[in-house]
């Protein structure tokens, strides 16, 4: 701030405070008996009105503000580039909210870093603090109940694309995990009828009485050996692979939804799953808290 | 003597004048001296420039009422900063015309949601239907924004005005690129895409300080 600025400001402030002290003893002047005896000359219904001063209690409340506002300006910064005697500014008080939080749940983090995952989850509060950390941080995609949404896995149904390991769900948080599914449509005959096969295929990998349909039997059968081509990923067996986050096809559970239309859906455009990195945002201390979390919610058993 | 407050009781004009004077003084120490305060004038150095596109997804947020939910504001509060990001600064908002601060937060404040760990599509599915990713949302769906074509008509109109009359420095290399990307890759975006880029522009000058 330039001095001009800054003697604009300290001058207008002073005035003010001058002017206001100026007016209110200029008031004082005159005693509430002398005002008793003057009138403004105004009667109404015999009812005068008199010239009295301000009450005296109002007065002294005036008062106690200008000094107020002295003592404040002399502590606080308020006058032009004067930073006040405690030198105070709101980074400042940022800062020192901050660390005095760092102070009290720092100690905290780190016991709870020092406990692996598997026994932390034993831990009531590690957990409590940890789903803070998940509704602040995880909830928008994973839902604040961690069931997920389409397209969003659900981290409560023990089912893993990555892995449920509390290592692997560390890494998947920290470092974040790409899937990527291509279009298949090509790579298995392009034709609507060859991806309407497939679609029965994997669906009846789940549900084997799809099989024993006899109008779905025949694509079955037809699609069976293009399924080749999604072994490279999904496995022969459609089990799936956690190294690339393939997911197991053989199991009920579906991120894109179980119909035929999701399937068919999925072959034809493929798929991009996105977790987001989180280790620039978040701590290691925090990250093995919400982990712990997150492997908690599948593990009903040992809780 | 002890009369004279009679002169300005029964003095309209002398009133005027000495009440616009009393008046003026908050705004006078508080208000004016900002004007000519590097902190408020200069952009940060890592501000940039919106595109063509995040400019035309930036009037789509105005024209929605998003402003009305959410704000754009996140204060110097621990419990803020945890939730949203690092706070915002004046330096951040030195070519924002109208500033999008709001006064109520309905919805999460959104200063910093382009840094924050959200997917592009994410935004997507959430904007064209709030509560197929977030269950308990109250927020509306905004469905028609994915099959809306954005309109380029005043696109440049608009660089122009927020170039010569508020000083963003775009070049006019910069303003021909723009122009060339809205004949071409934008052409047929839609407004969804344009939001979408908006949103996430949101907060990248301060990305710097989670780091």
């Amino acid at each position: 701030m330039s001095d001009f600025w800054s003697w604009f400001i300290i001058v207008i402030v002073a005035l003010n405070l001058l002017g206001c002290a100026g007016l209110l003893l200029w008031n004082k002047q005159i005693s509430p008996e002398e005002a008793a005896k003057e009138t403004t000359g105004h009667t109404f219904d015999g009812i005068v009105e008199r010239n009295s001063p301000l009450p005296r209690w109002w007065l002294g409340l005036f008062i106690g503000t200008l000094i107020f506002a002295c003592v404040y300006l002399a502590l606080y910064p308020g006058l032009g580039k004067y930073e006040g005697a405690l030198g105070w500014t709101s980074s400042n008080q940022y800062d020192a909210e901050v660390s005095l939080m760092e102070r009290k749940t720092g100690p905290l983090f780190e016991q709870y870093a020092q406990v692996p995952i598997e026994e932390l989850i034993q831990y009531p509060e590690a957990l409590a603090v940890g789903g803070r950390l998940f509704a602040n941080n995880c909830a928008i995609c994973h839902g604040s109940d961690a069931r997920g949404a389409k397209g969003y896995p659900n981290l409560t149904d023990n089912d893993w694309l990555y892995g449920g390991e509390p290592a692997q769900i560390v890494t998947s948080i920290a470092a974040g995990r790409k899937g990527m599914m291509p279009p298949m449509a090509a790579a298995i005959g392009n034709t609507d009828e060859a991806v309407r096969d497939m679609a029965i295929y994997v669906q009846s990998l789940s549900r084997p009485e799809i099989a024993k349909q006899a109008d779905k039997a025949a694509a079955i059968e037809r699609a069976k050996p293009k399924f080749m081509v999604c072994a490279a990923c999904h496995g022969t067996d459609g089990s799936g692979n956690q190294m690339m986050g393939a997911p197991n096809l053989t199991d009920a559970v579906w991120l894109y939804g179980p119909r035929i239309e999701d399937i068919e859906h999925t072959i034809r455009q493929g798929r991009n799953g996105n977790m987001p990195a989180h280790e620039s945002l978040l701590s290691e201390e925090r990250i093995h808290v919400i982990a712990s979390y997150v492997y908690s919610l599948s593990q009903p058993a040992k809780q | 003597m002890s009369n004279a407050h009679e002169k300005v009781e029964k003095n309209v004009g002398l009133m005027i004048v000495l009440t616009l004077i009393a008046v003026s003084f908050g705004g006078l120490a508080e208000i004016v001296p900002l004007f000519w305060q590097k902190a408020t004038t200069e952009p940060l150095e890592t501000l940039r420039p919106y595109t063509a596109l995040e400019l035309e997804g930036r009037d789509i947020y105005i024209r929605e009422g998003c402003h009305v939910c959410h704000t754009q504001m996140v204060r110097p509060l621990r419990a803020e900063t945890e939730r949203y990001g690092p706070y915002s600064v004046a330096g951040e908002d030195v070519w924002e015309h109208p500033f999008l601060w709001g006064s109520k937060r309905t919805g999460p404040d959104l200063a910093r949601v382009g840094i924050r760990p959200i997917t592009e599509q994410w935004h997507r599915e959430h904007l064209r239907d709030p509560r197929q990713v977030v269950p308990e949302s109250n927020m509306p769906a905004y469905p028609w924004l994915e099959t809306t074509q954005v309109n380029w008509k005043h696109t440049e109109r608009k660089l122009r005005v927020f170039k010569d009359m508020f000083g963003v420095p775009y070049s006019e290399e910069d303003l021909n690129q723009q122009l060339a990307k809205i004949e071409g890759e934008w052409a047929d975006a839609t407004e969804e895409d344009a939001l979408v880029a908006y949103l996430l522009s949101l907060g990248q000058e301060r990305k710097e300080v989670i780091q």
